[in-house]
């Protein structure tokens, strides 16, 4: 670890930005260095090869091998990346494909990320995609540019190809004595000018020494050490602060601004207003804060109707249950409603899911400097180009003279606020001609990031009678779970400010809907409803979590009908041996009783601490990953309270590029999903959303956090690897929902469990069921 | 115009022209440029803004600059650096706790200073102590883990020497 500190120390001490700009009248001559990006490239071709016809305008051509790498006058490597890092170590992994393919160490590749005009529009940093299809494109190139050196090593050396080898970037003739050659000496400075050749020899997976190896994330020790560059230390020179002010309530419009009400405070704050939008800037950040706070703002009412609170919700999915949207149908197999007449046992249930938020530790930010000839922004977006797009259209500007810069913000699980933020400085610049610097608040950041919405699942289904599922007839109620900007300022929140309307199309809501079982007699459908409060948008799985907990809650529900075991119930319909596998896996990890839910409750104090296990699984998008998790938790009878002692994970996304790195994300996608299963719930009422803060949206804190997260990896090295970002995150509700249901006989049905709704569900749980001998369903 | 307020951060005297009921976390970050503490939530709540002010961890986003008086402040930068790491920084690297680490240097302060007062805590002690530090990305395991192995158990013998 010693010598990677060392060499971080050159890369990223300041973990500030220079920007130099060597013609102000040209946008395209800016040199923007981030403290990331000293591989020392060279100069890049901020369009295309001349004449290339494939490539768009301002975006480095797919096809050439120059668009993602280069050997740098120093003999670095630098990879660049449509892909960014959000927090998940995604950096880390692309580098290892590339150190892989290309003889040449993790340590000494510098990736540069998602830039409008610099690294490839790969598209947004999504869906758990980036391994996924980033991995497979990298790959392709590192494996085209090794081609080339060694090609060109066997000229230098004299040596034919078939008798060099390659080993940390130096070339030398196989038992040639000393006989090498560096890629730096090779190729230092110089462009590829070729192609990206997909029929490069590509590394057969049993000769890798870099990839499936543990490796040390490129990005941390400047995070450990205070000197990572983060979009919120993004200063330069003329810099203002800028904050927005918002009104109450999403749809309240701006009556009258009152701009004496600021005009003594320090700090020659201006006032900004563009329809709905208003804003103010100052020379000093708490000084763009109280003006703020102080400026004087009328304002009508909001749309989010007269409830609050529970009333709110009930009212909400009063609204989505009498949505009458055609269902859109995902499967139709057989005849389900003669099957369910005909069943021995029919079970019926409906589960809800609330509107959450992303919560990231850091509220979004960016800075903007919008030019008369030409606009930057810095932005921890997940996709530049379509933020690039969106801002355009947002000024009224071509796209051609607008640079989007990434930087890296705090840590993302979907569509926040990063991008609302980016499009807020670039009005205010926009508006005072100096560079401005907008930080959301926390109460902004809670209040108005893009939520991730509300869901309702209703599911009925037949056992026979050998307790095997006949029939099952599934329907999610859903808002889409994508808003984001795509290229439009509509989908930006100054856009609405500012009278463009939201467009929301159909998306996500569906995800992970069909079930992975084999059952003869089967529907499933999505209603795409229009009721959505809060502007909904895609949060880590999209609907995933949410269908993924009532699936595996109601399967749990089935076996218990059944009286059979949960993990024999579920393996009796599953014909995928992968899928059967990680149950298998998971299962053993945590010492699985084999036996039906619930647990048979031992007589003993009425007091003491109820424990039990539950199980969940998913094939994501039921394509790729398979996630099994194993819950053991503790309930409290007295107060409802829920403890999730310990989770065991099995996994498999074939093959494992960073398995340090993929269990860092399977442990963090667990906790993070057993917060939002526990305790998080969006709340609102007339005058705008409530859960501003962290006391009053509280999310999972040390104290609270299981012993042990239990991993278990089944790398599939000859398998396409999968993305793993959000697999882990979807079987947790269900998992505990059922180990709660083993624990107490009490069924959940609804997120969060608080210990209110606990106690509720254990005073409602018939208390014969726990004591029943085996039976018959 | 009010004389400027005085501050020594990581060893360094510094003056700063910023109003008295300023929290400190913004002439750290704006005026020295120090971006080890973060702003997270202007409410003492997360944590990510965590500093020492002498030994006692504290929240920079609600500490006005002039309740700082004569105490040192100490940010992340000054606790140790890539070439001379802090333990804790060590033991984080070697845990690699951490995912956005957007909370670290929180993290990083809180614990160094239960450490500094509890040099061999108990689990419940290290949790307590960082019950006020929140983490999104759910780095928890790691980050205790790092903790524990920034201060192993004395009855153990293999307890690291401190700078």
């Amino acid at each position: 670890m010693s010598a990677d500190i060392s060499r971080r120390r050159f890369v990223g001490t300041a973990g500030a930005l220079v920007v130099a700009f060597a013609s102000a009248g040209d946008v395209s001559y800016w040199r923007v260095m981030a403290a990331t990006d000293v591989g020392g490239a060279p100069r890049r071709a901020a369009a295309s090869r001349p004449g290339d016809p494939s490539a768009p305008a301002g975006e480095p051509p797919l096809d050439a091998l120059d668009s993602w790498l280069a050997i740098g006058a120093d003999g670095g490597v630098t990879l660049y990346s449509g892909k960014v890092e959000l927090g998940t170590g995604v950096q880390t992994a692309l580098a290892q494909i590339v150190a892989e393919e290309l003889d040449f160490p993790v340590a000494s590749i510098t990736v540069v990320q998602g830039t409008t005009g610099r690294t490839p529009n790969q598209g947004s940093t999504t869906g758990s995609k980036t391994v996924q299809t980033a991995g497979p494109a990298v790959r392709r190139a590192a494996a085209t540019a090794r081609q080339i050196l060694v090609a060109l090593a066997a000229t230098r050396l004299g040596a034919p190809v078939e008798r060099l080898e390659v080993r940390h970037g130096v070339v030398a003739i196989a038992d040639g004595g000393e006989a090498s050659v560096s890629f730096g000496a090779l190729f230092a400075g110089h462009r590829f000018d070729r192609a990206v050749d997909p029929h490069a020899p590509l590394k057969r997976p049993a000769e890798y020494t870099v990839v499936g190896q543990p490796s040390p994330r490129l990005d941390l020790p400047d995070k450990i050490f205070g000197t990572h560059l983060y979009v919120h230390n993004v200063r330069i020179p003329g810099m203002l602060h800028g904050r927005v002010v918002r009104p109450p309530a999403p749809g309240a419009t701006l009556q009258s601004v009152d701009e004496t009400s600021v005009q003594n405070l320090p700090g020659a704050v201006r006032v900004v207003r563009r329809g709905d939008f208003l804003g103010v800037v100052a020379e000093r950040e708490e000084q763009a804060i109280d003006a703020a706070r102080a400026l004087r703002a009328v304002w009508g009412s909001g749309t989010l109707g007269s409830e609050a609170g529970d009333a709110a919700y009930e009212a909400l999915y009063d609204r989505m249950r009498a949505d009458t949207a055609p269902p859109e149908s995902l499967a139709n197999v057989g005849d389900v409603a003669a099957a369910l007449r005909g069943a021995a046992v029919q079970h019926t249930a409906e589960y809800r899911t609330p509107y959450q938020s992303h919560g990231s530790i850091g509220p979004s930010c960016a800075v903007a400097d919008v030019r008369s000839d030409g606009v930057t922004v810095w932005s921890g977006t997940q996709g530049a180009y379509a933020l690039r797009d969106a801002i355009a259209d947002l000024l009224g500007v071509p796209a051609a003279v607008v640079s989007v810069i990434w930087t890296e913000a705090s840590g993302c699980y979907g569509h926040n606020g990063a991008d609302d933020a980016a499009a807020d400085a670039a009005v205010l610049s926009q508006a005072i001609g100096r560079p401005v610097r907008v930080q959301w608040s926390r109460q902004e950041e809670l209040g108005w990031d893009p939520k991730g919405p509300a869901m309702l699942m209703q599911v009925r289904a037949g056992l026979d009678g050998r307790g095997d599922i006949v029939a099952w007839d599934y329907m999610v109620t859903t808002p889409t779970h994508a808003s984001r900007p795509g290229g439009k300022a509509s989908n930006l929140l100054a856009g609405q400010l500012m009278g463009r309307g939201l467009v929301l199309g159909t998306v996500g809501g569906d995800r992970n809907a069909p079930h992975s079982y084999a059952v003869p007699n089967n529907r499933v459908a999505v209603r795409w409803t229009h009721e959505s409060v809060l502007r909904p948008s895609a949060m880590r799985g999209l609907g995933a979590p949410a269908n993924v907990f009532a699936i595996e809650s109601f399967m749990d529900e089935l076996a218990a009908r059944a009286r059979t075991d949960p993990v024999q119930f579920r393996l009796r319909h599953l014909r995928d041996p992968r899928a059967a596998a990680v149950l298998e896996r998971a299962a053993d990890l945590a010492r699985w009783d084999r036996r039906p839910s619930p647990a048979p409750r031992r007589r003993g104090s009425a007091t003491a601490a109820l424990t039990g296990r539950g199980i969940a699984f998913l094939q994501y998008e039921n394509a790729f990953a398979y996630v099994a998790t194993v819950a053991t938790v503790e309930v409290d009878p007295e107060s409802g309270a829920i403890r999730v002692r310990r989770m065991a994970v099995a996994h498999d996304c074939g093959l494992v590029v960073n398995p340090d790195g993929l269990r860092n994300q399977i442990e963090g996608a667990t906790i993070q999903s057993i917060s939002r299963t526990l305790e998080e719930r969006v709340t609102w009422g007339p005058s705008g959303v409530t859960s501003v803060d962290w006391s009053s949206y509280p999310i999972l804190t040390f104290p609270a956090v299981p012993d042990a997260i239990d991993i278990a990896l089944l790398d599939r090295r000859d398998a396409p690897a999968w993305g793993a970002g959000e697999p882990a995150a979807c079987p947790v509700a269900a998992a505990i929902a059922n180990a709660v249901f083993d624990a107490t006989g009490a069924r959940l049905r609804e997120l969060p469990f608080t210990p209110t709704r606990v106690k509720q569900a254990m005073a409602a749980a018939p208390v014969s069921s726990v004591s029943e001998g085996p039976g018959r369903p | 115009m009010r004389d400027p307020i005085v501050l020594t951060v990581n060893g360094t005297r510094h003056e700063t022209a910023a109003a008295p009921e300023t929290p400190l976390l913004y002439v750290l970050r704006n005026e020295l440029q120090l971006n080890g503490p973060k702003f997270g939530c202007g409410l003492g709540q997360c944590g990510a803004c965590t500093v020492h002010l002498g030994t006692e961890a504290v929240r920079s986003c609600t500490l006005p600059v002039s309740a700082v008086k004569d105490r040192p402040v100490r940010t992340v930068e000054g606790l140790g650096t890539a070439d001379s790491p802090h333990p804790l920084q060590r033991a984080f690297l070697e845990e690699q706790a951490g995912q956005c680490g957007y909370c670290l240097s929180g993290m990083v302060m809180t614990a160094a200073a239960l450490l500094a007062a509890t040099p061999d805590p108990t689990e419940e002690q290290i949790r307590t102590a960082l019950a006020g530090n929140l983490c999104r990305c759910g780095s928890h395991l790691r980050i205790l883990r790092a903790v524990r192995r920034a201060a192993p158990p004395r009855r153990n013998g293999h307890k690291e020497r401190r700078p």
